[in-house]
């Protein structure tokens, strides 16, 4: 945990200058829409302060901790058995009780070991964009939205409006999502390339070309929707057995389907 | 049953997906978009949501136009065509008293719209207001992950820098 600051004032609701905030970090850009005074008070050199500095440098914190990529972090570490679980961050035994939690919910399709290796990603990304809202929330602010890398935590009772991008159509919205404090997740074929695979059968899901779900948190629906997309057409009977979620699906085919209460959410 | 309020303000994707409801029908109350650009919804159909006063239309809609076969009352308004990802979709509304009494395909992309069932949509001008979503205010962008490099092409990031 990075070294928790003192926070600056509160973020009432006088002014309503809004910032947005891109931070490349994760392996993907994480965007800020917070208060304007979220970012104050600014270090010596005008950099980022205030409770956006914190929640950015929480990211980075993060990334250093939780990447699999990067031979020296925790998780690494963990993972190849050299370092033991009390001696890691104490966030990692917490990340790790998440993903057991949706492991059983999901019946195994979400794991924390995709491609034969330990990576919690696809539990931590949401969990730690999540807690970075909560950084907003704790300074005062009441309405501000963190996306990562298209997976997004909306804080305010005002209605938020999210497009959810077109898979087949790149550039593209399908549809738009509306919601208060909610939270709005999509798997899909990434730019990257199939990055989900199917731990019963080793390959890339089929089936779907997107899967957006929509929750109250983003650390379960984020996971949720990993796992959704790793089930494929599967997936439909699944969202509709848990309470709180909703989804809506493109199939690679290009046809849609929705689970019974998303129309809620239609913006 | 859960009360759902709709406003006509996605894409022609999301209007597919708004007729998709498939299991719970009965009563849909709707907000209307009353022409324009998109602008604010209100409910027009209040009289529909306690139940009873809707017309729900089983099964699959009526493929082709009914203009030539309305009762005296009903009129036809004929939604532009759009151009979807899922192939073009036209779509022809019966109203009566300002009320969408009936809904009609004039064309349909294979696989999307069969099996739909809908409730009593109070859509004036429903297709006009297609709206790509493009156009409709949004706060956030939610997709499979984009790389770092990917975020500059991303809509996210025209988002970022339009604040």
């Amino acid at each position: 945990m990075p070294g928790g600051g003192v926070l600056s004032g509160s973020l009432g609701s006088s002014g309503s200058g809004r910032y947005r905030h891109a931070e490349h970090v994760m392996g993907t850009v994480v965007s800020f829409d917070v208060p304007a005074r979220a970012r104050e008070p600014r270090g010596p050199a005008g950099q980022i302060g205030g409770p956006l500095g914190e929640a950015v440098r929480w990211l980075h914190w993060v990334d250093a901790t939780f990447s699999p990529y990067r031979d020296d972090s925790d998780v690494s570490r963990f993972g190849r058995g050299a370092l033991p679980l009390a001696d890691c961050a104490p966030e990692l035994a917490e990340v790790l009780e998440g993903c057991a939690v949706i492991s059983a919910r999901s019946g195994g399709y979400f794991t924390t070991m995709p491609g034969g290796t330990f990576d919690p990603s696809g539990y931590v990304k949401g969990w730690a964009i999540e807690r970075a809202a909560a950084i907003f929330t704790a300074a005062g602010s009441a309405e501000h939205s963190v996306n990562g890398g298209g997976d997004v935590q909306f804080v305010g009772d005002r209605l938020w409006r999210v497009g959810i991008a077109d898979p087949l159509r790149p550039g593209r919205l399908a549809l738009v999502v509306a919601g208060r404090d909610f939270a709005v997740a999509t798997s899909g074929v990434a730019e990257r390339g199939a990055h989900i695979i199917d731990p019963y059968t080793g390959q890339p899901p089929v089936g779907l070309a997107s899967i957006t779900v929509v929750g109250a948190t983003l650390a379960e629906t984020d996971a949720f929707a990993t796992a959704a997309f790793a089930m494929g057409s599967a997936a439909r009977d699944w969202v509709e057995s848990l309470d709180g979620y909703e989804a809506f699906a493109i199939t690679a085919a290009g046809a849609i389907w929705q689970t019974s209460g998303f129309g809620a959410y239609l913006g | 049953m859960r009360r759902v309020i709709l406003a006509v303000t996605g894409t022609i994707a999301g209007l597919v997906a708004l007729l998709s409801f498939k299991s719970h029908v009965p009563s849909v109350p709707v907000a209307a978009t009353t022409g324009g650009s998109g602008g604010s919804s209100s409910s027009s159909s209040s009289s529909s949501s306690s139940g009873g006063q809707t017309t729900t239309v089983p099964g699959e809609f009526p493929q082709g136009s009914l203009a030539g076969q309305l009762p005296a009352g009903e009129t036809a308004v004929d939604g532009k065509a759009a151009d979807t990802a899922y192939g073009p979709v036209q779509i022809q509304l019966i109203e009566r008293n300002t009320k969408i009494v009936k809904v009609a395909v004039l064309v349909q992309p294979a696989n999307t719209l069969h099996d739909i069932q809908i409730g009593a949509f109070a859509f004036p001008k429903l297709i006009s207001e297609t709206l790509a979503a493009q156009n409709a205010k949004i706060d956030a962008v939610s997709g499979a992950s984009y790389t770092s490099a990917g975020y500059i092409a991303s809509l996210q990031s025209a988002l970022d820098q339009s604040a």
